[in-house]
């Protein structure tokens, strides 16, 4: 367990140096001076600073020396410094993680919650009309665009009926601590965590009802009913056991759609995480905040790779097995 | 041809998928026709709510522009970038996954090493950064959806050659003496065209998605109205006018379906052994 875990985490460095390179071809090919779009528009009053940039990236030596002083300033955890926002933007990035982590772990717990049961009573009732109903509900949110959801779910559940706020993370103001302010956040949590779950949960509806459909059909759960056993110990103990592993397969190449969502969902919702930094980063063209965010949202989609990993062995006693 | 027709026809799903697309095409090639005037042009007072004045069905938004016109103007957007970046993407994905899966090899590893990569990005964010720092524009939208695209084709490419390699028509024409590009694009890709077909109309419905997504996050190509574009100018003063916001992501909602169900249909029809896996 642990070595696959080391295992990972290697194949994680190295997909993040990857894209640190990347990072790197990308402010070069960029229209412009790379200086000036690593200071954004907002640095390009100042001479120092271009001249503090060019210094420490090395900008008149060579490609490959500058190529690796940014790969070695980035694996220092120096993602550089935000002239809009004047703070490193490793600090503004710690600043926002959690509220991010908040956020995107509720819509993947209700994603994944939501959409298993869903897929598994599409299933269970095959060909019925909530078969039918679960089916065209979730491709309807397959097909809407998220940050459009989540202004309609504003406009209905804060503006016309008024019972959850409408954006923030805590009440403006307010002094709580304690479980007071815990549940401030949980109360402001609601409607972005839910609007980010239906979105992405639709492709779970799909996969655990064909999944089902298809582990329901093969011969050992012909012997389980054959043996008499109870339809809903049948539906859950061999037939749900086995149909998850490819939905949690699935979650693992959904964590992508889950950070790029959060994205649009912070917008959305002023929700102070680091999806909303990468909005404001646009907005002030601060290109290195920008990149830095990218580089972090990636680490969090290597984060939920790895915990979906651990979840499939969980899930298939044979992984835990055989290696 | 003629059995194809029959039983696309007889699923439901995939002819109301084609009845919104013919609808939404014949609105962009009418746009210029019913709304003559640029749709960024200030035509009455800002803040109209819908059928509230005569020729302004969907009222007018913060600065008195037509919603109307903006709806029918902006469908070209979604429609071409669409299409086109599904194109670019398949123009990348195709050849990268027959490749590697005719080669095999170390040419498979490496290619699949790459297709990783991108697939563990996360696309919107990558689409994001790419747009932001090539200045938003048509062009660079296309390119930065194609990009984060196009990994799928290139696993779906690499499975189905993979499986064909083994056939015996590929013996033969390997015996026959015919070099491996010619194989692949003479005897390989012709057989791989269905699933492809029912993939690209899946991904033209998530390219629309994207390229809406990105216009509401300030990054659409400034000289073109789009949906996107029109969601994201209303979302301030969504308490006050909320048509604003409403009818664009309807029809952007309403697009995607149409080729999600198209794409469903065709499945159903081009990969009947698929299908009945799936449902």
């Amino acid at each position: 367990m642990l070595s696959f875990i080391a295992q990972r985490l290697v194949k994680a460095v190295i997909i993040l140096l990857a894209i640190t390179v990347m990072n790197f071809l990308l402010i070069h090919s960029a229209p412009g001076d790379p200086a000036l779009v690593m200071a954004g528009e907002a640095g390009e009053a100042d001479p120092t600073f271009i001249a503090d940039l060019r210094e420490r990236f090395g900008l008149d030596q060579p490609l490959y020396v500058q190529l690796w002083r940014y790969v070695s300033n980035v694996a220092q955890l120096n993602l550089g410094y935000s002239y809009r926002q004047e703070e490193p933007v490793l600090t503004l990035i710690a600043e926002r993680l959690p509220a991010t982590l908040i956020l995107s772990l509720s819509a993947f717990v209700i994603s994944l919650g939501l959409g298993v049961l869903a897929g598994v009573v599409a299933a269970a009732r095959q060909g019925r009309w909530s078969d039918s109903l679960i089916s065209a509900v979730a491709l309807l949110f397959y097909a809407t665009p998220l940050f459009w959801l989540a202004l309609m779910a504003v406009l209905l559940f804060s503006v016309k009926l008024g019972w959850l706020p409408a954006f923030g993370y805590l009440t403006v103001g307010s002094d709580l601590t304690g479980l007071a302010r815990a549940f401030d956040i949980f109360k402001h949590l609601i409607l972005p965590a839910t609007t980010l779950g239906l979105f992405v949960m639709a492709v779970y509806v799909r996969m655990t009802r064909a999944s089902m459909l298809e582990v329901s059909r093969l011969d050992f759960v012909k012997t389980a009913r054959a043996k008499g056993l109870r339809p809903g110990l049948i539906l859950r103990r061999h037939v749900l056991r086995n149909a998850l592993l490819p939905v949690v397969t699935l979650a693992g190449l959904q964590a992508g759609q889950l950070v790029g969502g959060a994205v649009l969902i912070e917008t959305v919702f002023a929700w102070p995480g680091i999806g909303r930094l990468m909005f404001e980063a646009l907005q002030a063209r601060d290109y290195n905040l920008l990149l830095g965010v990218f580089v972090m949202s990636a680490a969090m989609v290597l984060l939920f790779n790895l915990i979906t990993d651990l979840l499939y062995r969980v899930v298939d006693p044979r992984i835990r097995l055989t290696s | 041809m003629k059995d194809f027709a029959k039983s696309f026809a007889r699923n439901r799903g995939a002819v109301l998928g084609i009845v919104i697309l013919v609808l939404v095409l014949g609105l962009t090639l009418a746009a210029p026709l019913l709304f003559p005037r640029s749709p960024w042009s200030i035509v009455q007072r800002p803040f109209l709510p819908p059928l509230s004045v005569p020729g302004f069905p969907l009222g007018t938004d913060t600065l008195g522009r037509d919603l109307a016109s903006g709806l029918a103007h902006g469908a070209y957007v979604s429609l071409m970038v669409g299409l086109i970046s599904t194109v670019v993407s398949l123009a990348i994905g195709v050849p990268l996954g027959a490749a590697a899966g005719y080669f095999g090899g170390w040419v498979d590893d490496g290619l699949m090493r790459i297709t990783e990569f991108f697939q563990v990005i996360p696309a919107f964010a990558f689409a994001v950064v790419l747009v932001a720092i090539f200045q938003p524009s048509i062009t660079s939208i296309v390119i930065a959806i194609a990009l984060v695209s196009w990994p799928p084709v290139a696993r779906l490419l690499r499975g189905e050659v993979m499986s064909l390699r083994t056939r015996e028509f590929i013996e033969a024409a390997e015996l026959s003496g015919q070099s491996g590009l010619t194989i692949i694009w003479r005897q390989i890709l012709p057989n791989t065209l269905s699933p492809v077909i029912v993939l690209a109309s899946m991904m033209v419905a998530t390219a629309i998605l994207t390229e809406s997504a990105l216009s509401f996050m300030g990054l659409g190509d400034p000289n073109v109205m789009s949906w996107g574009y029109m969601i994201g100018a209303g979302r301030t003063v969504i308490r006050q006018a909320w048509w604003i916001s409403f009818f664009p992501g309807l029809a952007i909602l309403l697009t995607v379906l149409a080729f999600n169900l198209i794409g469903e249909g065709l499945n159903d029809v081009l990969n009947p052994r698929l299908s009945k896996r799936r449902s």
